[in-house]
C-alpha cells in the first residue's frame, strides 16, 4: 500500500513539484518589493529547471500507469513535457524585457503561466477523462487570466471575454462528450475505455455522438476550423507576451490531448475519427492559409498561421498509424521552436515602448538589424517549409506517414496549401530585406534576450541540418 | 577525416558566403559610395579556390565507365535510411564545373556595378553556388530536394534586392512557381521510398514501378523541371525574373539554374519512368517543339533585351527537351536505336553551350545597361562605333545563340536535328525551324542596337570595355568557341554515362 503510493507519487513528481513550487512562488512574491521582482523570475526559472528535469526521468524508460490506471507516464509524456517546460522558460525570459517596459513586470504573470504548465503537464500525463478534464480547466483557466493580464487595454478585455465565454462552451461540449461515452461504457479510464471498444460488436451510435462532441471540445482547444474564430482575436488581442505564451507550450498538449482521447483510447474507432480529424485537418489548412493572406497584422497572421500548422499536425495523426502519431509530435515540437522565435522577434522589435505588431513595422528590418531579419528569415523558411531548415523534415515526416498509409491525395492537398502559405511569409521576407525604412533606429535589446532568441532561431536551422536525433526522440512514444 | 572533394566544393563556398555575412556587416552599411574592397575580393579568392579545386573532377574523371565517381556516403537520417551520399557522372560532372567556371565570372561582372550592400551580394552568389554544386551532386533523393530547395532562398534574395522596379513581383513569381513545381516531385519520391526503402537515387533507378505509377510519377516530376527549365507553358516566370534580376542574377538562372531541370529529366524522369516517358513522349515533345517555335516568334516581338534573351532561353532549352524525349520517338517510328544516344548527348551539349551563350548575352546586356540603364532595344544604336570590342563579343556571342557552325550554339542543335531525322521529318522540320527564327531574332537584335548610324547622345558618349569586363567576357568567348570548335573532351565524358541510360530506358521497369 505505502509502496504503491510511492510509485505513484514518483510518477507525477514533476507536476507534484511544481504544484508546491507554485504555492511557494506566490506566497514568495507577496513579501519581496517590486525592485526585487527580478527573484520572482529566478526562482519561476528555478522551478521550470527543476520540472523539467524531475519531468525527464520520471517512470524510467518504459510505459508507468499510476493511481489505478488514471495517470500514464509513457516517452510521449516525457517527451512533451520537457519540450513544455523548455518551452515555458524561453516565454518567461523572452518576456521580461517586454512586461517590464510596460509596468506589467509582476509576480502574477509568472504564477498564471505555470500554472498553465501545471495544466499542460496534467494533460499531458492523463489517462483518464477526469484528469485531463482537470488539466484543461487548469490551464484555460490560467490563460483566461493571462489574456486580460494588461487590464487597462480594452482589445485585451474584449479578447479575453471572447476567448472565455468560446473555450467555457468547448469544455462543455468536451464535458458532454466525455459523459456521453462515461454512461455508456461505464469508465472513465482511457485503457478500460480501449478494451471496452474493443469488445464492442458493431460501433454504437452513442459512442459515435460522445465522441463527436469530444472531438469538437478538442477541436477548439486546438484551433482547428470550423472552431478557429477565437485564435486570431486572442492572439491579437492579447499582451504579446500572453500570445508567446498561448503559440506555444499549449500546442503540445493539445497534440497530447488529441493523441490521449482519440489515438491511444479508440483505435477501434479510427474509421470514426479519421473521417472527422482529416475533415478538421483539411478546413484548417484550407482556412488558415488563404486568410492569413489578408493580414496585416502580425500576430493575427501568426494564428492563422497557427491554424494551417494544425491541419498539418491533425493530418499526421489522423493516419492512425503510429508513424503519423509520431510524426505529429515532431512536427508540433518543430512548430513550438518556429512559433516561439516568430513571436520573440515580435517582441524584440516591441522592446523600446512602441509595439511592433504590423507587418509594416518588419519593414527595413535587414537595415536596422542584420542579423535579427536573418534570424527572423530562418524562422519564417521554417515555417514555409524550405529545406534545410526544421520545418521541411516537420512536413515531410507528416507526409511520409499520409502516404504509406495510402493518402496521397491528402498529402498532395497539404503541399499544395504549404505553397499558398509560402506567400504570407515570404511576404515579411520581403518587408525586411526588399524594403526600406529610412530612420530606423537600431534594434536593443538585453543582451541573453538576444543570445536565446538567436540560439531559438539558429535551433530551426540545427534541428534541419541534423533532424535525426530529435527524431529518434520521437519514437516508440506510445511505449 | 578529411573532406571528399566534392563536400569541398559544396561547402566551401557556403561557409564562405555566410562568413562575408557575418564579417561584413560593418561594410554593410557602406552605401552609394564606392563598394568596400575586401568582400568582392574575399568572393572573388573563395569562387576561383573552388574553380581550382574543382578542376581534378574532369582530369581525375575516370572515362570509359558509367559508374557513379568520387563518391561520399555517410547516413545522415538512419531512422528514415536518408543518407549524405555524394557522386558525379558524366551527367553532373560537366554541370559541376560549369557552376564554378561561372561563378567568378558573375562576381566580377558585379564588381563595381553593385553597390548597395555588396558584401550581401557576393555572399549570396557564393551561398547559391554552393547548393547548386549540391544539387548537380545529391544522389540522395533527400538531400537533392534539401539543396534544390535551399537554393530558392537566396535567389530570392538575390533578385529581390539588387533587382529592378518591379523585382518584387517578379521574385515572389519565381519563388512560388518553382516551390509549387517542386512539391509535387516531394510527394513523388515519398512515394518511391516507401516501395524501395531506400533514398538512394540509384536505388529508384532500379526499382520496378507499374505503368499507373510511372505515370503519375512522370507527372510529378515532369511539374517540378518543367517548371525549371522551363518549358511552355510553365515559362512565364522566367522573362519576369530575367528581366527584374540584376546582371549576375539573370546569368546564374539562365546558365545554370535552368539546367537543373533539364538535369532532373536525365537524373529521375528518364531512368526512373521510361516506360511513363514511353507512353508521354509525344507530349512533352510538342511541348519542345512549341517552345522552339512559338516562344521564338514571340522573342522575335520583344522590345526590350533581357526578355528577347530570356525568351530565345525558353526556345533553346526546347531543345535540351526534345533531344531527352526523341528516342522513343525513335524507336517508335524507325524500329531502331540509332540516333537515340545522339539526342540525348545534344541535349546534353546544348545545356553546357546554352550555359555559356545566355550568360554572355545577359553579361553584354549588362555592360550597355550599367552604361544607359536601359534595356529597351530602342535605346540604343550603332553602338559600334562607340564600343568597337565589345561590338565584337557581342556579334559573336548572337553568332552562338543563332547556332553558328563553329561556335557551342552550333553543336547541341545540330545533334538533337540530327536525331529527330530519325524520328520523323517532321520533328525535324519543326525544330530546324529555329535556325531561321533564331537567327531572325538574334541578328534582327544585333541590327538594330549594334549596327547603324550612332542613334543618339547617350549612346555618341558609350566608352568601350574596361579591362574588367573584357576579361569577362573574354572567358566566356573562351567557352563558347571551344565547344563550338572542339568538343570531343566534352562528349567523351558524357559518352559511357549516356550508352548506359539508353541501355537502361529501352527496357520497361513494369513488373511482369
Amino acid at each position: 500500500m505505502m509502496n504503491e503510493l510511492v510509485s505513484d507519487l514518483s510518477a507525477v513528481r514533476a507536476e507534484a513539484f511544481l504544484a508546491a513550487g507554485i504555492c511557494v512562488l506566490l506566497l514568495f512574491d507577496l513579501f519581496i518589493r517590486d525592485r526585487h521582482r527580478d527573484l520572482t523570475y529566478a526562482l519561476a526559472m528555478l522551478l521550470l529547471a527543476g520540472t523539467g528535469w524531475l519531468a525527464a526521468t520520471a517512470g524510467g524508460d518504459g510505459r508507468v500507469l499510476a493511481f489505478g490506471g488514471s495517470v500514464v507516464v509513457d516517452p510521449l509524456a516525457r517527451v512533451l513535457k520537457v519540450a513544455a517546460a523548455l518551452a515555458m522558460a524561453v516565454v518567461f525570459l523572452y518576456s521580461r524585457p517586454w512586461l517590464r517596459e510596460r509596468q506589467l513586470f509582476r509576480g502574477e504573470y509568472y504564477v498564471l503561466g505555470l500554472f498553465a504548465l501545471l495544466g499542460i503537464l496534467v494533460i499531458i500525463s492523463g489517462h483518464s477523462f477526469l484528469v485531463i478534464y482537470l488539466g484543461l480547466e487548469m490551464l484555460s483557466l490560467a490563460l483566461y487570466a493571462l489574456v486580460v493580464y494588461d487590464r487597462d487595454s480594452p482589445i485585451g478585455a474584449e479578447s479575453g471575454m471572447k476567448y472565455f465565454v468560446l473555450g467555457a462552451i468547448a469544455s462543455g461540449t468536451l464535458l458532454y462528450g466525455m459523459s456521453i461515452v462515461y454512461g455508456f461504457s461505464g469508465t472513465l479510464n482511457l485503457g478500460e475505455l480501449r478494451e471496452y471498444a474493443a469488445g464492442l460488436d458493431g460501433v454504437p451510435v452513442f459512442l459515435l455522438v460522445g465522441l463527436g462532441f469530444m472531438l469538437s471540445g478538442i477541436a477548439f482547444k486546438f484551433g482547428a476550423v470550423p472552431f478557429h474564430m477565437w485564435v486570431p482575436d486572442v492572439y491579437q488581442g492579447a499582451p504579446t507576451s500572453v500570445s508567446l505564451l498561448i503559440a506555444t507550450a499549449p500546442k503540445l498538449a493539445s497534440i497530447a490531448l488529441v493523441i490521449r482521447l482519440v489515438a491511444e483510447a479508440l483505435p477501434e474507432l479510427l474509421v470514426t475519427w479519421q473521417v472527422i480529424l482529416m475533415t478538421l485537418a483539411v478546413l484548417s489548412l484550407l482556412i488558415g492559409n488563404i486568410v492569413a493572406i489578408a493580414q496585416t497584422n502580425i500576430k493575427r497572421m501568426l494564428a492563422y498561421s497557427a491554424i494551417a500548422h494544425v491541419g498539418f499536425i491533425l493530418l499526421g495523426v489522423a493516419t492512425g498509424t503510429t508513424a503519423g502519431v509520431e510524426a505529429a509530435v515532431f512536427y508540433s515540437i518543430v512548430y513550438v521552436v518556429a512559433a516561439a522565435g516568430a513571436f520573440g522577434i515580435i517582441m524584440l522589435l516591441s522592446s523600446r515602448g512602441a509595439e511592433a505588431d504590423q507587418l509594416d513595422d518588419f519593414r527595413g528590418l535587414s537595415q536596422r538589424s542584420p542579423w535579427f531579419a536573418l534570424m527572423m528569415l530562418l524562422l519564417m523558411a521554417s515555417m514555409i517549409g524550405i529545406p534545410p531548415l526544421a520545418g521541411f523534415y516537420a512536413k515531410w515526416i507528416v507526409l511520409l506517414a499520409l502516404v504509406e498509409a495510402g493518402a496521397v491525395w491528402l498529402a498532395l492537398f497539404a503541399v499544395l496549401m504549404s505553397v499558398v502559405g509560402a506567400f504570407y511569409y515570404l511576404r515579411v521576407i520581403r518587408l525586411m530585406y526588399f524594403d526600406e525604412l529610412p530612420g530606423g533606429a537600431p534594434v536593443q535589446a538585453p543582451g541573453d534576450f538576444r543570445l536565446v532568441l538567436s540560439i531559438n532561431a539558429l535551433l530551426a536551422l540545427a534541428l534541419g541540418l541534423f533532424p535525426g536525433p530529435l527524431m529518434d526522440l520521437c519514437t516508440g512514444l506510445l511505449g | 577525416m578529411m573532406p571528399g572533394i566534392l563536400s569541398t566544393l559544396i561547402w566551401l563556398p557556403v561557409l564562405g558566403g555566410l562568413l562575408l555575412m557575418l564579417l561584413a556587416r560593418g561594410g554593410m552599411a557602406s552605401q552609394g559610395g564606392a563598394a568596400p574592397a575586401l568582400p568582392r575580393l574575399f568572393a572573388l579568392a573563395v569562387s576561383l579556390l573552388v574553380f581550382a579545386l574543382s578542376l581534378p573532377l574532369y582530369f581525375g574523371f575516370e572515362q570509359g565507365t558509367s559508374q557513379m565517381q568520387f563518391v561520399e556516403r555517410l547516413p545522415w537520417i538512419e531512422r528514415f535510411g536518408v543518407e549524405y551520399f555524394l557522386g558525379v557522372d558524366g551527367f553532373s560532372m560537366p554541370l559541376i564545373l560549369l557552376t564554378t567556371f561561372l561563378t567568378p565570372v558573375i562576381i566580377l561582372a558585379g564588381w563595381d556595378v553593385i553597390r548597395e550592400r555588396a558584401a550581401g551580394y557576393f555572399a549570396a552568389f557564393l551561398v547559391l553556388e554552393g547548393l547548386m554544386i549540391g544539387v548537380f551532386s545529391a544522389l540522395d533523393a533527400v538531400l537533392f530536394y534539401v539543396f534544390w530547395e535551399a537554393m530558392l532562398i537566396p535567389m530570392f534574395i538575390i533578385i529581390g534586392i539588387w533587382g529592378g522596379p518591379r523585382r518584387i513581383y517578379a521574385t515572389l513569381k519565381f519563388f512560388l512557381y518553382t516551390f509549387f513545381g517542386s512539391v509535387f516531385m516531394l510527394i513523388a519520391l515519398v512515394w518511391m521510398y516507401l516501395q524501395s526503402g531506400s533514398w538512394s537515387i540509384l536505388d529508384f533507378h532500379a526499382l520496378p514501378i507499374g505503368l499507373t505509377e510511372q505515370v503519375l510519377i512522370f507527372l510529378a516530376l515532369l511539374i517540378a523541371f518543367a517548371v525549371k527549365v522551363p518549358m511552355w507553358p510553365v515559362h512565364t516566370w522566367l522573362p519576369d525574373a530575367h528581366v527584374e534580376a540584376p546582371t549576375g542574377g539573370s546569368v546564374v538562372l539562365a546558365a545554370i539554374l535552368l539546367k537543373m531541370g533539364g538535369y532532373g529529366f536525365v537524373r529521375f524522369s528518364l531512368p526512373i519512368t521510361p516506360d511513363a516517358s514511353a507512353l508521354l513522349d509525344t507530349f512533352v515533345i510538342a511541348l519542345s517543339l512549341i517552345a522552339i517555335v512559338y516562344i521564338g516568334f514571340v522573342a522575335l516581338a520583344q522590345s526590350d533585351m533581357k526578355k528577347l534573351i530570356a525568351y530565345s532561353s525558353i526556345a533553346h532549352m526546347g531543345f535540351v527537351t526534345l533531344g531527352f524525349f526523341i528516342p522513343w520517338a525513335i524507336v517508335a517510328n524507325s524500329g531502331g536505336t540509332d540516333g537515340i544516344s545522339l539526342g540525348i548527348a545534344g541535349g546534353m551539349v546544348q545545356m553546357i553551350s546554352h550555359g555559356f551563350v545566355s550568360g554572355a548575352l545577359f553579361l553584354c546586356v549588362g555592360v550597355m545597361y550599367d552604361r544607359v540603364h536601359s534595356r529597351e532595344i530602342g535605346a540604343y544604336g550603332g553602338v559600334i562605333n562607340t564600343m568597337p570590342r565589345f561590338a565584337a563579343f557581342m556579334v559573336l556571342f548572337a553568332l552562338a545563340n543563332a547556332g553558328l557552325p563553329g561556335t557551342s550554339g552550333f553543336v547541341g542543335e545540330f545533334f538533337v536535328i540530327l536525331a529527330s531525322f530519325k524520328a520523323g521529318f517532321w520533328y525535324a522540320f519543326l525544330a530546324a525551324t529555329t535556325l531561321i527564327i533564331g537567327a531572325a531574332y538574334t541578328l534582327w537584335l544585333v541590327k538594330r542596337v549594334i549596327f547603324g548610324a550612332v542613334a543618339n547622345e547617350q549612346v555618341a558618349g558609350l566608352t568601350d570595355l574596361s579591362a574588367r569586363e573584357f576579361l569577362v567576357l573574354m572567358l566566356v568567348a573562351a567557352g563558347v568557341l571551344w565547344i563550338g570548335l572542339w568538343p570531343q573532351p566534352l562528349t567523351e565524358v558524357m559518352m559511357p554515362t549516356i550508352e548506359n541510360l539508353v541501355d537502361h530506358i529501352l527496357q520497361s521497369k513494369v513488373p511482369e
